[in-house]
């Protein structure tokens, strides 16, 4: 089909997929650089019980940083998420406190029942930070963990927190050693975007924090879409319409409390954004909060992927693509409205 | 203290009947059991809870213990018995196992029982979490060892291999694999539902010190077990135990082989009377 490759002169510039290990900041952002590894590295020096694992993944998760350090309590298990997930509950069950990596679709898809059985029913102190969360990797549906939170939150005993910036990875690894239990956390790696010391921001497992108040539009999200909703309430600010932004960055346990007291102010419409999909993320746990408290706002949308295999592209492309970018989330709100 | 001298006067193979017999009681409770495999595994575990492995009954997780992990979860009725001979769990509660609210359900987990120290049931876990264990021993420089049972099915899981291949990169001297041959599956005999031999050529190829013995050979395994303790070089130990389902009971010996034998009520009797009549003790 010789007219397939054809580009028409007036159509878009073809952007190419990014290499898996590039940022995720937007161009001009300010980043700070692997956030996770350093804040590792430093809880390390007073925690000795901390070891990390990876399964052939330590340069893709900022592990490689931590093991550089602490040649001696890093363990590569090679390219097998089961065997990384059974032996870090083996060294928890011995005490120490493993920070394993590897990417969310391998530990929520492949690894899960390891998960599940050896870590989560055990209760072991294990903590799994994962990269490329949600979506973004342009590789297609092999990278792309678009449902890590739906099955990481139906398992009992697991903390599930999807942090928004460097920022707050870096107050989130102590917080995650200080919870005695499983966690698994979605992490942002490389030059990772700086927004959250801008709101005199602090996190805390388990709370939800109003980043922005508004009185048109109450957006609740986690992850990258609060780092999208702060942008979007700013491009509202032009339109006349007042962007309140909820920052849940601990999926499970919900801070339920915050987000009906928000939720449940009169005459705003609540816009729930995550980077995951629709189906059993953070949208449907804040709607089924919400139901449950019999508080019901002027109307619910949500922000998220769709229920189908994701494409492969560049990430502002499936960004635009899936309504997950600025821009999108930008003009479905105002068509809401 | 050196639990391998705890009792020293009483025969292993007197050992070995006590648990089986524990077991026989256990699954007449119950009415069902995995009992072919308790039988046929109650040698290897009096010679690891009586001969092998260090620990405190009165302390369950003491730390100087020699760690046992029982991956194949459903042979739980065995480990209770051998549990409840070595002093670990009271024997009173043998009358509960399977029942609401005991601390023996039927498939084992870590936190119902005490000395049960992983969750199985889901075929494939133990050795990786042993593996994490034996790497845990050795950072905090402990000489103890970490002893898993498993079973000859489980060579079919992907992940058994996965901690195998790491078993021997680690150079886990103190990993002791324990893999019970009764070529015995849910869908028929094991290496029919997926050939596994030659099973000692492929765990040498992949860097282990493996040794094959008859399971129900006391002195065999005594011998197995001694060897994997004091092999000189760095690598883990794999004991691979022939083994034969209801051993000890010749009316179930000769039972059509099926993963779950099947009992009739009145049999549970006759089966004790002949453990009874094979007791050497």
């Amino acid at each position: 089909m010789s007219t397939a490759t054809t580009t028409p002169a007036a159509a878009k510039p073809r952007l190419k997929t990014s290499a898996m290990i590039a940022s995720i900041a937007g161009e001009g952002q300010r980043t700070k650089p692997a956030p996770f590894g350093h804040a590792l590295v430093e809880l390390a020096k007073a925690r000795p019980e901390i070891v990390g694992l990876t399964a052939d993944l330590a340069k893709y998760t900022d592990l490689h940083i931590f093991a550089q350090a602490n040649p001696d309590r890093f363990y590569q298990m090679g390219m097998a998420e089961q065997l990384l997930m059974g032996a870090a509950s083996g060294l928890a069950h011995e005490g120490f406190m493993p920070f394993v990596t590897t990417y969310a679709v391998f530990a929520s898809r492949r690894a899960y029942d390891f998960v599940h059985q050896t870590i989560a029913e055990e209760n072991r102190n294990v903590k799994i930070a994962c990269a490329l969360p949600g979506l973004t990797s342009g590789y297609g549906p092999s990278h792309q963990a678009a449902e890590d939170l739906a099955l990481m939150r139906a398992m009992p005993n697991m903390v599930v927190i999807d942090p928004c910036d460097a920022h707050e990875i870096e107050q989130a690894v102590p917080a995650m050693a200080a919870h005695q239990g499983p966690v698994y956390m979605r992490l942002l790696r490389g030059n990772v975007p700086l927004v959250l010391d801008e709101y005199d921001y602090k996190f805390e497992l388990g709370k939800a924090k109003l980043l922005r108040d508004g009185a048109d539009v109450l957006v609740i999200s986690s992850g990258i879409m609060t780092m999208r909703a702060l942008e979007v309430a700013k491009a509202l600010e032009a339109d006349k319409v007042d962007v309140a932004v909820l920052h849940v960055p601990t999926i499970k346990p919900l801070d339920t409390e915050t987000i009906l007291a928000e939720a449940g102010r009169s005459g705003r419409m609540v816009v729930v954004a995550e980077n995951h999909t629709v189906i059993g993320g953070l949208g449907e746990a804040v709607a089924g909060t919400l139901l449950r408290a019999g508080v019901v706002p002027s109307a619910f949308r949500q922000i998220g992927l769709p229920d189908e295999f994701l494409k492969a592209g560049a990430l502002p492309t499936l960004h635009d693509l899936y309504g997950i970018s600025t821009d999108a989330m930008v003009t479905s709100i105002k068509g809401w409205l | 203290m050196d639990t391998s001298q705890l009792g020293h006067n009483v025969p292993l193979t007197e050992r070995a009947y006590r648990i089986r017999r524990n077991a026989v009681l256990m699954g007449e409770v119950q009415g069902q059991g995995y009992i072919g495999q308790a039988l046929d595994i109650a040698d290897v575990l009096a010679v690891s809870y009586f001969h092998a492995m260090r620990y405190r009954p009165e302390d369950p997780h003491w730390e100087g213990r020699d760690r046992f992990l029982l991956s194949n979860g459903h042979y739980a009725i065995a480990l209770y018995a051998a549990l409840i001979e070595a002093g670990i769990v009271p024997a009173e509660e043998l009358e509960t196992y399977g029942s609401d609210d005991s601390r023996l359900p039927m498939s084992g987990m870590a936190a119902y029982t005490p000395g049960m120290e992983m969750s199985g049931g889901s075929l494939g876990l133990g050795l990786s979490i042993a593996v994490g264990i034996a790497l845990g021993l050795k950072r905090k420089a402990s000489d103890n060892r970490v002893y898993t049972l498993f079973s000859d099915g489980e060579l079919d899981e992907g992940s058994v291999w996965e901690a195998i291949m790491s078993a021997a990169h680690y150079k886990l001297d103190n990993l002791i694999g324990i893999v019970d041959v009764n070529n015995q599956q849910a869908d028929g005999p094991s290496t029919q539902v997926m050939a596994f031999e030659p099973l000692v050529d492929k765990l040498e190829a992949f860097g282990w010190f493996v040794q094959r013995v008859d399971g129900n050979d006391m002195d065999a395994v005594v011998a197995a077990f001694d060897a994997a303790r004091d092999h000189p070089e760095p690598k883990p130990r794999m004991i691979v135990c022939d083994t034969k389902m209801g051993k000890g009971v010749p009316f179930l010996e000769a039972r059509e082989k099926n993963h779950f034998i099947r009992v009739d009520a009145h049999e549970w009797t006759l089966a004790l009377d002949a453990l009874d009549a094979g007791r050497t003790a």
